[in-house]
């Protein structure tokens, strides 16, 4: 059996790495981010990176700590309002930026990952988000064409992974995990938790998607926006 | 008397019918989720991969892996499910959704919407906003009749980028409700708020409407 398993992410992603590279990382906000890859790249000192993930992480954490290092050229994402050094850099053109809408973004992903070129949807018709593209019309409404995505590195974060590379998500931390694993043909997981075996008939990632993985050195999972409620 | 914000949010709460599966944009589309009525069945999803939304947690229900779209700390209930963003962005453009309560800075007299940019000042992004009126059945806008500067919100045209163009079916804001069939011809103007005449809409407003 192949060893998918690393003992730590500088060991997953050797080889993997080089500047002007894209890499497309799971996550929604601070939520189901992997930690521990992403100071892995930092690390690494890799740079001029094109990065696809919905959002670009806080100032210190997350993405934002690779915007910091300055080892990112471009982000494709669909909201990045939670990141201050972000908007320093693309105000003083540092930094380029491509919006997508979130359901574009994640079916851009999926599409990639299925080997679909591209596909026709509704959104963003009439914005400017259809400027440039092919529009074409199906049962008498406009559609615009979107292309898939694909990365040289994909990095995901699941709740639980066995050796063979199966992959479980939890709660809302799946959010564009599985997709992302899927877009590349390199993708590395970081799992908080190893495990012998997942039941087959709820694996989240098939073993595929998986080329290498880790077990998370860093599970912080900061709360963006802790709000609570008085005991009932 | 205008009506506040939680007014406002329970008239948006009146759209809803038993059994809807409805998506709450951020601000004060949020407060609908408290004006639901007791006994109505109506599901609550968030674009970012959860159906059937909870309460804010206590304290120690508070979950790091469990966040709504707005990326606030939520609670799971009976019957919720988790899926990836592609299929919860499926559920949204493929007609899933009955209704959507969404904020917006611009609504146009022909149904247009801009809510995700300024530009000039900073540009967050439009998220899910685009991908909802372009996929959510029933559009309701909740949104301030004018802006600080006593600029109507309801407009001839939208100056500001669009997010979408003719998807808003109704427009709630603190002075009146205004709504239209099919997203066809003018808006016609439902109500009022209490105390506030029809001529005082009719002179805070931009759009023509009916």
């Amino acid at each position: 059996m192949a060893q998918k398993l690393h003992d730590d992410a500088a060991s997953a992603l050797k080889g993997l790495l080089f500047d002007g590279m894209t890499i497309a990382a799971g996550g929604f906000g601070l939520c189901g981010i992997p930690e521990t890859l992403i100071l892995a790249i930092r690390d690494s000192g890799v740079k001029n990176l094109t990065v696809i993930s919905n959002n670009a992480g806080v100032d210190d954490w997350g993405l934002g700590l690779l915007l910091r290092t300055r080892q990112i050229k471009k982000m494709i994402s669909s909201y990045v309002g939670e990141n201050k050094e972000f908007e320093r850099q693309f105000l003083a053109k540092e930094l380029e930026l491509e919006f997508n809408p979130q359901g574009t973004l994640a079916e851009r992903l999926r599409a990639g990952g299925a080997g679909i070129a591209g596909f026709y949807t509704r959104t963003g018709v009439g914005t400017v988000v259809a400027e440039g593209k092919d529009a074409k019309v199906f049962g008498g409404e406009t559609y615009i064409l979107e292309t898939g995505l694909v990365a040289d590195l994909s990095i995901v974060k699941a709740w639980k992974g066995d050796k063979y590379g199966n992959l479980l998500f939890r709660k809302t931390a799946r959010n564009f995990n599985p997709m992302v694993a899927t877009c590349s043909r390199n993708t590395v997981a970081e799992v908080e938790e190893l495990v012998p075996s997942i039941d087959a008939n709820i694996v989240h990632t098939p073993s595929i998607y998986v080329r290498r993985m880790i077990v998370a050195k860093s599970n912080e999972k900061r709360i963006e926006k802790r709000i609570t409620r008085k005991e009932a | 008397m205008a009506w506040d914000r939680n007014q406002m949010a329970a008239r948006a709460a009146r759209e809803l019918k038993d059994g809807f599966y409805v998506n709450l944009g951020i601000g004060i589309p949020t407060l609908v989720a408290g004006n639901i009525p007791q006994g109505m069945d109506v599901t609550l999803q968030s674009e970012n991969g959860i159906l059937g939304l909870g309460p804010y947690p206590t304290e120690q229900e508070i979950d790091a892996d469990l966040i709504n779209a707005g990326k606030e700390t939520i609670t799971e209930i009976a019957g919720s499910s988790y899926f990836s963003s592609a299929d919860s962005f499926a559920m949204i453009r493929g007609g899933h959704i009955d209704l959507s309560v969404l904020g917006a800075m611009e609504v146009a007299e022909n149904g247009d919407i801009a809510n995700w940019m300024v530009p000039g000042k900073m540009v967050k992004g439009m998220g899910g906003a685009m991908d909802l009126v372009a996929g959510v059945r029933r559009i309701v806008v909740l949104m301030e009749h004018t802006s600080k500067d006593g600029t109507s919100k309801f407009r001839k045209k939208c100056t500001l980028p669009l997010t979408g163009a003719n998807v808003v079916d109704m427009v709630i804001t603190d002075l009146a409700v205004f709504a239209r069939d099919g997203r066809k011809g003018p808006f016609k103007l439902l109500e009022v708020a209490p105390g506030v005449t029809a001529e005082q809409v009719k002179a805070a407003t931009e759009a023509h409407y009916v």
